[in-house]
Order: C-alpha cells, then structure tokens, then sequence
C-alpha cells in the first residue's frame, strides 16, 4: 500500500516535470549586456595565493589614491584612521593624516550641545563625504557611490574587477549600437564594459597620468594607480589576509604531522587484524 | 552492550570503581565508545563520517557561543557588529570563517554520510529508527544553517530570508498569515532576525540531543558494514577502542586539513559576494541564490514551472521541494530488498551512482539562473530524484538478481586463508 500511493506520488511529481519540460519556451533576445560584459582583466597582486602578502608601498599610494580621488563621494565607514599604522604609517602619521582630513567628523559644540564639527583623530572612522543617502544621491545625479570599505570583496573578482572597471572605460562601441540601436549609453551615464549593465553612472575617476603626485620613484600611471588603489580596497576589505595565510601555514604543517601519527598509531593498532 | 561478547565494565581504579557505582557515567562511555562496544570489524572509511559530524557540530557550537558574545542581533547593527569582528576582535576573523565555513564542512560531512547510508543500506530493518532520526537532524540542519545565514543581514541574508520564508506563503488560504507570523512582519526585519538568532542559538542544541537519540538507536542493532551482513559473532567484531577511536582519530586529521585549507586560504569561496553588502530593502539582487548546500532542493523548487491538476506551480514547487526531504522518511519501507549493501545489488548500485550525478547537477542548476537550457535540464534532473526514490527504488527491490552474500563478516575479511583466531580485543587483552 505505501508503495503504491508512493509510487503514485512519484507519477505526479513526475508528470508535472515533464509536462513543464516540454511547454514550449519564449525566445530570449539577447541584451546588450549579454553580448558586450567582459569578466575581468588579467592583473597580478602581491596578496594572490596562498603565499601572498601585502606590498605595504603599494597600500600607501593606494591610500593616496583614495584620500585623493575616490574619498570625494565614497565613504569608508568601517574603517578607521588607527588602522593604517597597519600598512606601515607611524602613529604621528596617522595623527596628521587625521587631522587634516578634509571632512571633519560629526560632534557637538561642548559649550551649547550644538551640532557641530571637529578635526578627525586616529580612533575615528573615516568620515563620509555626504551626511546622508539622499544628500550623496542628490550630488551624483541620483547613483549612490557605494561605501568602499567592503567593495573588493562585495563584487565577484574582487580587486581584479576593481581595477579593470577603473581601467575599462571607453567609448560605446559602434557595433554595438548597430545591432542594438536602443542600447545608447543614456545621457550622464558612462559606457564601461565591465559593468554589469554597460552604463555606470561614476564618471573616471583616473583620467591623466600623474593625476596624483606619488612621492616616490614610482610613476603614477592611470594603470599604476588603478593597481595600487585596488590593492588598497583589498586590504580595506581584508585587513586580516596577511594573518591568515601565516596562520595557514602554521596550522596545515602542525595538522600534517599530527595526522601522519595519527595514521602510524592507527596502522600500528590494527597491524594484526585483517580488515 | 547489545552483543553479549561485549566487554563489561570493570573498573579497577578505586575512584573510578566509586564513580561507577554512584553514578554510571564510565560505563556508558565505556559501552558507547569504549571497548565494550563491539564494531564489525570491516568498516571502511565512509564509517569515519558520523564522528566527524559530531566534531563538525561541536566546532559550531564552539566557536557560534564566542560570536555570539560579539554580534548584535538588531537590524540597524548587526552588519557591523559582525565586521567588527572581522576586524577588531581579538581573532574575531578566524572565529568568524571557522563558523562560516565550518557549516559548509558540516553539510559536505553530512551528505557523505547520508550518501554512505543509501549506499549500504544502513536505512533498512533493524536500522530504520536510526535512518529515521538522521533525517530529523538534517531537517534541524536546515533550518539552523538557514537562520544562520540570515544572522550577518547581508544582500544575501534578507533576500534568502524574503525567499525562503515567501514558501509558506504558497500554501492555500493560511499561508500569508503563517508567513506574516513567522517572520514578524510583511517582510523581514528586525523581528525575523532577532527571532532567527535565538533560533539558531537554540536549535543546535536540539540537534545535539537528536544525536544522542540516533546513537542510542545505532547502539542497539550495532553499526552497518559495507557486506551489510549482521554480526554473527566475536571473530566479526572488534572493540570499538581502541580500533576505531584511532581511525577515526587519523580521518579527523584530514577532515581538519581540508577544512584549514578552506579556512585560511578560501574563506570566502563559498559564500556568496553580495553578503558583504549591507541588506537594503530596496534593492534586490540581480540573481537570488541560496548557499551550496541548499542548492539541489531550490533546483527542485524552481524546476516546477507549469500549473497541472489544478495546483499552481508554485505550490508544487514547495510541496515537492519538502517532498524530496520527507519521502527519506518513508525510504526504509519503499525499498524492502533484503539485501542491504549495495555491493551485491547490481541493478540498485547503478542507480544510486546515478542518483548522485543527478544530485550534482540538481546543484549546478539550483547555483545557476532560471533561464534556458538550465530550467530543462533541471526539470530531467528532479523529475529522475523523485523516480529514484518513488519508483525505481521499489521496482528494483522487487525484481532485482542479487549476488551471493559472504556468510560472515569475517568470511569476507580472511578471503578463505586460514581462520584467525578470535580477535583478542583489548578489552581482553588487559
């Protein structure tokens, strides 16, 4: 009996499947953004692999980058000026870099309990640009620039999708609008490949080479300082990565040893009997 | 315990002796994991998968009740709350990946049991409670690991939390209320993740008393072994400890070396990168997907796409999603072959390979978007899980040829050399 109503139940799910299978379908035109998207492109970092590590000169110029660049619309929240004596900035760096942050952090006025602002110290997170959503909105033509302190590992591919969106505008290709004349990048859009949709609403942020004055020998090429400032996002998404993959190694070699023991005092356990 | 070769406990140690006779603590240990429980003495390695399991759910545990003290399970802080354990929290991140990546080694651990089960036959008599408490402990799995993944109230998080708890609103007429009162709300919100995160502070804990209920129901007909033939006697058998404790000591070494790779090297592989956005209302993702582990049952879910017998698609979609769980429950009694192990089931072993190739590609399509030929494809693929299970299973128990059984587990272990002596389990040995 439950075999039959079993098997019953099985025709019925069965048949439901298959009726479904063969419905015809609607054809799908292809979309612009399904012909023309490109996944990332090739670029090394020094954190890639296991073995990687962070190139603490590289996250300088990428922190330049952004304090220069990206730091007008987007905010960082999550993370805070102390942190960089993690990329090799002394505390009286940081102080300074603090205080002479061109947002000054939300506060009140000690004597009136106003609302007021005050310079930035280490301990404070980075202030954000915009006070409010609809503020950031209302300056960039209603796109929100997303908060970047998890950018690189919000997006798939990470720092390498980063930086060839930096790197990937160009003019909207004329094939494309020959074969799909209703795609025009609209007006106040920017036509970028690696964009989910082609159209991205921020403008190219690095246009000209030297566009930052890098202080050491490094030339700040738009190339270079895409790298560096994808390099920066990754550890401001990831600062930990450098103290995981040393914990990594130590872990995996003590467990590689403890499980070759562990099989000789199994082996040596069992040697007599047959199994 | 259930095999009267089996050790008894004699204590020589006087606190000990105290100990046991107050309170017989030691001589449960003892006979659950001690010499005094005898094992069929031919397990292989698929037999390791139960105590990594445990050690999977015990790392969980571990590791949930330290993060716990450092999450805020309030909508407007719980994204922090958890980043600043990434971040500022002494090893806040291992703790953080061991949780997040420890639940996918629980559910690869899991399903590798389950599989070694159907492919032995564990479900069948005199096992079948055992098989039956197992399916009630993947079921509580589910739902922790679920509201797990709702706690960090990421993109991810809300929309799965939208999608998943959206099923019982395809139940007719008290679906929608049952959907506003689980959650809270019309939506989730603050309410659906505070109620989630004592849920899933609670439910692991069920799960641990479930498990002491399915090795207590193992204890009484003794573990399975891959000929499936029951234990006739000592020379079958050895002593739990110290034989088993150190295979299962040797394959704990390589489950925690692929976790570690995982961990330290792959954290987030895995997970989805929309979580790492903080959840917004309105904005929805472009693709909404589960994580890996469900990804099979929403294959299942999303192959349904027609309205037939007067029950809307999307209905059969929930019922036969739960139904590809639930008909587990019936599966001791729709395959009543007497011959467990698959090793001499000739015909049941090609279709339980075939159902896991089906299994897998139920996972890349429930991964995949609900556009063509992935739908297809996953229509064929769930319309084969149910048949396995519903028809084919049945069928093949009834006119199945199967092979010659070994008349002992110790026939098939000495391969016709000479009889060994009975073993001489430590047990006797002191």
């Amino acid at each position: 009996m439950l075999r039959f109503l079993a098997g019953l139940v099985g025709v019925g799910f069965v048949s439901a499947l298959l009726i479904a299978f063969l419905m015809p379908r609607e054809k799908v035109e292809p979309s612009a953004a399904s012909v023309y998207h490109l996944s990332e492109k090739e670029v090394k970092f020094s954190f890639d692999g296991p073995f990687g590590k962070y190139d603490n000169a590289q996250l300088q110029r990428g922190f330049q980058v952004y304090k220069e660049v990206c730091s007008a619309c987007h905010s960082m929240k999550l993370v805070a000026f102390r942190d960089l004596e993690e990329i090799g900035f002394t505390k009286p760096e940081v102080k300074a870099i603090a205080k002479q942050w061109a947002v000054e952090v939300p506060s009140i006025n000690p004597d009136t309990g106003e609302a007021a602002t005050r310079k930035a110290l280490p301990s404070d997170y980075f202030p954000s640009p915009y006070a409010n959503e609809t503020a950031a909105r209302a300056g960039n033509n209603n796109a929100l620039p997303p908060d970047m302190s998890l950018l690189a590992k919000a997006r798939e591919g990470g720092p390498h999708y980063i930086y060839s969106l930096i790197t990937g505008y160009q003019a909207q290709p004329a094939e494309l609008l020959k074969q799909f004349p209703d795609a025009k990048t609209p007006a106040g859009l920017h036509y970028n490949p690696y964009f989910a949709n082609l159209n991205i609403a921020m403008p190219p942020p690095l246009v000209a080479d030297g566009q930052v004055t890098y202080a050491g020998d490094k030339k700040a090429t738009v190339d270079q300082m895409a790298q560096d400032v994808s390099a920066f996002l990754m550890w401001a998404a990831e600062p930990k990565l450098e103290n995981r993959h040393r914990w990594g190694f130590v872990v995996i070699i003590y467990l590689l040893i403890a499980t070759g023991l562990a099989y000789g005092a199994y082996r040596n356990i069992w040697r007599d009997k047959k199994h | 315990m259930s095999f009267p070769w089996a050790e008894n406990y004699a204590p020589k140690n006087p606190l000990m002796k105290w100990l046991d006779a107050k309170l017989p603590l030691p001589r449960l240990v003892y006979n659950a994991v001690g010499a005094g429980y005898p094992v069929p003495r031919n397990l292989n390695y698929f037999w390791n998968f139960g105590v990594l399991a445990g050690v999977a759910l015990t790392i969980q545990i571990v590791t949930g009740i330290i993060l716990a003290m450092h999450f805020a399970s309030n909508s407007d802080l719980a994204f922090t709350s958890v980043e600043g354990i990434m971040r500022d929290v002494n090893a806040g991140w291992l703790l953080r990946y061991m949780h997040m990546n420890g639940a996918s080694m629980f559910f690869i651990v899991v399903y590798i049991h389950i599989f070694r089960g159907l492919y032995y036959g564990s479900y069948k008599a005199p096992r079948e409670m055992v098989w039956l408490l197992g399916v009630v402990i993947f079921l509580l799995m589910m739902a922790t690991a679920f509201m797990g993944y709702v706690l960090p109230w990421g993109q991810m998080s809300f929309w799965g939390a939208q999608v998943i708890t959206g099923f019982f609103s395809a139940i007719p007429i008290v679906g929608d209320p049952i959907h506003t009162w689980l959650l809270g709300g019309f939506a989730p919100d603050n309410a659906t993740l505070s109620r989630f995160f004592s849920l899933h502070y609670l439910l692991p804990f069920v799960i641990a008393g479930v498990i002491i209920l399915h090795i207590w129901a193992l204890h009484i007909p003794g573990s399975n072994n891959p000929t499936g033939v029951e234990v006739k006697g000592p020379q079958d058998t050895v002593p739990f400890h110290p034989y088993y404790t150190a295979k299962d000591g040797m394959g704990l070494g390589v489950f925690l070396i692929v976790f570690a790779v995982l961990l330290f090297f792959y954290p987030n592989t895995l997970g989805h990168p929309d979580n790492y956005i903080q959840a917004n209302p309105l904005s929805t993702p472009a693709h909404i997907v589960p994580e890996w582990y469900f990804w099979p049952f929403y294959a299942i879910l999303r192959a349904f796409t027609v309205n037939w017998l007067w029950i809307p698609a999307k209905l059969w979609g929930v019922l036969a999603m739960f139904s590809s769980i639930l008909l587990l429950f019936f599966l001791p009694w729709l395959d009543n072959s007497p011959v467990r192990s698959a090793n001499y089931r000739p015909a049941y072993r090609i279709a339980f390979w075939v159902l896991v190739v089906d299994v897998l590609i139920l996972g890349w399509i429930g991964k995949s978007p609900a556009e063509e030929p992935y739908v297809r494809i996953g229509q064929i693929a769930a319309a084969y899980y149910f048949a396995h299970f519903l028809l084919i299973v049945p069928i093949i128990a009834a006119v199945e040829k199967t092979k010659p059984l070994p008349n002992s587990i110790s026939e098939s272990v000495l391969h016709g050399e000479a009889a060994e002596a009975a073993p001489i389990g430590v047990g006797s040995a002191h």
